[in-house]
């Protein structure tokens, strides 16, 4: 049976880990390359890099970073933040990852999606999603760009649907109402994006204890967990979570 | 010396950085000595079946060549599926035929891609399985799979709503549709049980 998996985000800056509330007030975490190791031997099944600031500048050493990374992470890995271009893409999977996340960039210019796909395979197109409650219609989330900073009018799953007819291999949804709150996941956001798709949803966003993972996964309809501030100031190992997981019925890869 | 095949696809550092890893000697090339010249042949793959078997170009016919000549050749993930005589994604395309059988998308009724880790049956009598168990989790990411009709092609499978081929073993042909570089502990020792396939290979050249 396809196990649940357990991700641990890795938000990049200047080259450091770091994990901040809401999108703010950034917090040290640790270096990239040892903490992608400790994971990788620790029985994550998957990692997320996110290059924060994504600028020229931290496009070449986000590269690098894969590179190094890949010497020593033996599980796939995701690279993300600022791709803009199937020759990036190309570059990074070149480095070493197995797959890309594409956010402002496909909302811009969505046929990206697709030549990706087309190009790579669906399964290396992950479309990331900053999704945030809208104030004026209930119910509904809208897209956020720019790391979150720029609100569109896309609804987030209208978005989701149509980035799946494109070729998007899997969707990682932020709630940015729950990020970095340690309150839980925004199942209901989860619920609505997993019932509108077929493709895996990687929840994220507002880990703080076991239950949430479970939550997510079981009335968030969610393949796959992410989260970043309850592992890497060690709260809880990934052993943890799986044996709780295991535990209540979930399948995992213990 | 084992030679992964560099034919312009992604992902083909990290099978190169796992070798080497268990301590094998490792070389990514595209040139025809240096393949020819191989104790066993790795053909990795992050691509779509087209797009993979168009950057292979004139190199289908000499890996198709060096695999009929006995040596060992593990193909992963696209790499796998090329060995199968056709697929459908993105159009129709021919692969290499080195095993029977067609690449064809996955039924309905299951999330697709594939996506993650699932636990693979391991038959006793699969060679890159050895002192693995019985099964073994495995991390599959594809949203085509090969439908192998060769009577002499040993399989192992995962299962995903039907029983999946994850594994396929004809003769010296090796190939897994999983990822045993980025499969942890258990995808390193596939690795090794290949390195060791081809070094026996060599000593009986």
């Amino acid at each position: 049976m396809l196990t649940k998996r357990i991700i641990p985000c890795l938000d990049v800056k200047d080259n450091r880990v770091v994990k901040g509330v809401n999108f703010l007030n950034l917090r040290d975490a640790g270096d990239p390359v040892e903490l992608g190791a400790r994971y990788s031997d620790t029985g994550a099944d998957e990692l997320v890099f996110l290059d924060i600031t994504a600028t020229i500048r931290s496009r070449k050493t986000i590269v690098e970073l894969v590179e190094k990374v890949a010497e020593n992470v033996f599980i796939p890995f995701t690279v993300g933040g600022g791709i803009q271009s199937v020759e990036q893409i190309d570059e990074l999977l070149r480095s070493g990852a197995e797959k890309v996340s594409v956010n402002t960039a496909a909302v811009q210019n969505p046929s990206l999606i697709a030549e990706a796909a087309q190009r790579f395979g669906n399964q290396c197109v992950v479309l990331a999603i900053d999704a945030r409650r809208s104030k004026t219609r209930p119910g509904k989330w809208q897209v956020c760009v720019k790391a979150g900073s720029e609100p569109t009018d896309i609804d987030v799953v209208e978005w989701a649907v149509k980035a799946e007819k494109l070729g998007a291999g899997e969707i990682l949804l932020t709630s940015m109402d729950a990020d970095g709150t340690k309150a839980g996941y925004d199942n209901e956001l989860n619920k609505a994006v997993t019932d509108a798709v077929n493709i895996p949803v990687i929840a994220s966003g507002g880990a703080g204890t076991l239950e949430h993972l479970y939550d997510a996964i079981v009335d968030g309809g969610a393949d796959a967990v992410l989260m970043a501030s309850i592992t890497h100031f060690e709260n809880y190992t990934i052993t943890q979570m799986k044996e709780y997981l295991a535990s209540w019925g979930v399948p995992v890869n213990l | 010396m084992i030679v992964v095949i560099d034919y312009n696809v992604g992902n083909v550092r990290s099978v190169c950085k796992a070798l080497r890893h268990i301590g094998c000697e490792v070389a990514l090339s595209c040139e025809p000595d240096i393949i020819e010249g191989a104790t066993g042949l790795v053909l990795p793959g992050v691509a779509a079946f087209g797009y993979a078997v168009g950057a292979l170009g004139s190199l289908a016919g000499l890996i198709k060549e060096v695999a009929l000549s006995q040596k060992p050749l593990l193909g992963i993930c696209v790499g796998y599926q090329i060995l199968f005589d056709k697929s459908s994604e993105y159009g129709q395309h021919s692969g290499l035929g080195l095993v029977s059988g067609n690449v064809v998308p996955l039924p309905p009724g299951q999330v697709v891609p594939h996506m993650g880790w699932n636990q693979v049956g391991l038959p006793e009598d699969m060679d890159l399985f050895a002192g693995l168990g019985k099964e073994k989790h495995f991390y599959f990411a594809h949203s085509f799979y090969a439908e192998v009709t060769d009577s002499r092609a040993k399989i192992a499978y995962t299962e995903y709503g039907f029983d999946l081929p994850a594994s396929v073993q004809k003769g010296n042909i090796y190939g897994t549709q999983f990822h045993p570089e980025k499969s942890g502990r258990g995808g390193l020792k596939i690795l090794r049980n290949f390195a060791e396939i081809c070094e026996e290979g060599n000593q009986q050249c």
